[in-house]
């Protein structure tokens, strides 16, 4: 019987075997940010166990609320800083360096095909599309991956969805990850990984399967993760080309974590892409989704445009498209966060920068924002924001606020009109 | 390592699917770096029909709800924040993933049971005040309802999440075995 992806990275990772359909994998990765961090940090050390066992697999970032915006803040900072140092993790990205925990460390050629990884966050399975296995975790295990450098995981079943067709004008990555949770459920996948393949996928960009992996959690999954192929080399080339002769040898190489033909799945899914239209979620679960045309004229208060779904430099582009000698409405706040320092100056030298500026939109920092209302652009009781955020649960901008998830076109083209509307009327 | 909690006393009954881990806790307390300070915050953003938990949570140490508890985020701040209450045993249909480890590595419990036992239990019990306790020998609850009608159910609990409540939780399993 042939293999997943998700058995075969088991495979080599595995170190017990200590219950039934438990397996404990060791790590090639723990990322680390300030908010759930922190609370691991004080515990090792009240423990007696300020170690790390390894400094050079450990990533560490402030990213959900940077600048500090208060002392508690400012403290959870301080603490993640001076472990940092203590331990001797080199790759700790502070102010004026630091991004989006799942934009910054996939820009910075930290995950491989084959590796196992792990974060305090839900949204690792954002690097599952680099063919790795990376799944959030809460504070307890990632303070036994910090200590350890291990994680307990049951066997991974499997989810194959084929992604076929040819997207229309107007439809991106986020329209079709929105329409494959709404085909799943918001607990279709709970326990089990998404294997993301099909023609779609494989000519998505590394940006477009990010935006794709990243909200495999929102259907409950373990871990999205799409095969590596040539675009994955060409993606990691810089960091990896002192390991390999040329990008054929690494291809080669990483082939051999794609799924075996013969490998089983709980479930096998053909979903055809060709007549998808923009979509947007209504409602407080990211599975109640809607055609744009059916929520069309929906008002909205605030826009915001970033996170670890869709703050990257193609994201960008897109949003520029739609805002080039545009005006944010005047019943709309637009607010954009590019999700890291390298995305932001990119903007910049491509005039994007001044697209937004020009446009009324206000610039933050790269940060996690307004995604999770802790910091900047948190929404009032009853207001709406049209946002390419993951997560549109009740509250989570905001009390009593309300959050459509949708494309960063579509967002821009609600920051316009003031209301959700179809992106394609806006583009020039 | 921490103490082997007790799973016992009266029933908080949910009567939704899906709650999610911001409803559990919101966001804005994640700045907090003790267990202790998330308190008084359990359950606050809880978009439920006919529930205060100001004063429907008070003296409660079990949960009973429906599917999919604690979707979203990996925050084990939503554990901590039950566990501080007092609350270290939730029975749903099934959990979500994250949340459902998380319990189990601070030596909580989320037991699974079906839709039909869930059923019966809420249509038997959720109006009245009810108490639960636990025979971790026999894995058993037996649920007790002040107007003196009881119920025993048998639950199911794998060997490795036995092992994690037995030894309090999942750091001090590992420190010893890794």
């Amino acid at each position: 019987m042939g293999k997943t992806i998700a058995e075969k990275i088991f495979d080599a990772h595995r170190v017990d075997n200590p219950g039934e359909g438990i397996f404990v994998l060791n790590l090639d990765r723990v990322f680390c940010h300030e908010i759930t961090t922190p609370i691991a940090i004080n515990d090792l050390v009240s423990r007696g166990m300020d170690r790390v066992f390894d400094p050079d697999k450990i990533k560490a970032v402030i990213d959900h609320v940077t600048p500090a915006k208060d002392s508690k803040t400012a403290e959870q900072g301080k603490i993640m800083r001076d472990w940092a140092k203590r331990q001797g993790i080199k790759d700790f990205f502070d102010i004026g360096q630091n991004g989006v925990c799942h934009a910054l460390f996939p820009e910075k050629g930290f995950v491989r095909p084959g590796f196992t990884v792990i974060m305090g966050d839900s949204h690792t399975c954002t690097h599952g599309a680099f063919g790795a296995f990376a799944a959030g975790v809460g504070t307890t295990d990632l303070e036994v991956g910090i200590l350890k450098g291990v994680c307990s995981f049951k066997a991974p079943e499997s989810i194959k969805i084929n992604v076929t067709g040819s997207l229309k004008d107007g439809v991106y990555a986020k329209d079709v990850i929105l329409s494959i949770i709404a085909k799943l459920g918001v607990n279709g996948a709970t326990n089990k990984v998404i294997e993301f393949c099909g023609p779609v996928i494989e000519s998505f960009s590394m940006e477009e399967r990010m935006t794709v992996c990243n909200m495999a959690i929102e259907a409950g999954g373990t871990c999205g993760i799409c095969p590596p192929d040539k675009t994955t080399v060409e993606y990691l080339w810089d960091f990896i080309k002192d390991d390999f002769s040329d990008k054929s040898a690494a291809l080669a190489d990483y082939s051999k974590w794609n799924s075996d033909a013969d490998a089983s799945y709980a479930e096998v899914i053909e979903f055809d892409i060709s007549s998808l239209e923009p979509v947007a979620t209504f409602g407080y679960k990211p599975d109640q989704v809607k055609t744009i045309r059916e929520l069309e004229k929906t008002p909205v208060d605030q826009v915001y445009i970033g996170s670890c779904t869709n703050g990257r430099i193609g994201d960008l582009r897109e949003a520029a498209k739609v805002l080039k000698g545009q005006k944010v409405s005047d019943s709309v706040r637009a607010v954009l966060s590019p999700a890291t320092p390298d995305i932001y100056r990119q903007a910049l030298k491509e005039g994007l920068i001044e697209i937004f500026m020009d446009a009324g939109v206000c610039l933050t920092n790269p940060t996690c924002g307004a995604c999770l209302g802790m910091s900047n652009g948190v929404l009032a009781d009853g207001e709406v924001c049209a946002s390419t955020t993951n997560r549109n649960f009740n509250g989570r901008m905001g009390k009593g606020g309300t959050v459509h998830l949708m494309s960063p076109a579509s967002a821009a083209a609600a920051a316009v009109s003031g209301y959700i509307t179809n992106s394609i009327l806006y583009k020039g | 390592m921490s103490a082997v909690k007790d799973f016992k006393g009266k029933v908080l009954f949910l009567d939704r699917s899906d709650i999610n881990t911001d409803e559990i806790i919101p966001a804005k307390y994640l700045t907090e770096i003790t267990k202790e300070a998330l308190g008084p915050n359990l359950l606050e953003d809880l978009s439920m029909d006919s529930f205060d938990p100001a004063t429907d949570i008070d003296g409660k140490r079990v949960i009973i709800t429906r599917s999919n508890f604690g979707c979203g985020s990996s925050r084990e701040h939503a554990p901590w924040a039950l566990e501080v209450n007092g609350i270290n045993l939730v029975i749903a249909e099934n959990f979500a993933r994250i949340f459902r480890q998380n319990m189990y590595n601070c030596g909580m419990m989320a037991v699974e049971m079906s839709k039909d036992e869930i059923d019966a239990l809420f249509s038997e019990f959720s109006s009245e005040d009810t108490s639960l306790t636990t025979d971790m020998d026999k894995n058993e609850f037996t649920i007790k309802s002040t107007s003196g009608k009881s119920k025993t159910l048998s639950f199911n609990i794998s060997g490795f999440d036995r092992t994690l409540v037995d030894h309090g939780g999942w750091v001090g399993y590992a420190d010893k075995n890794y």
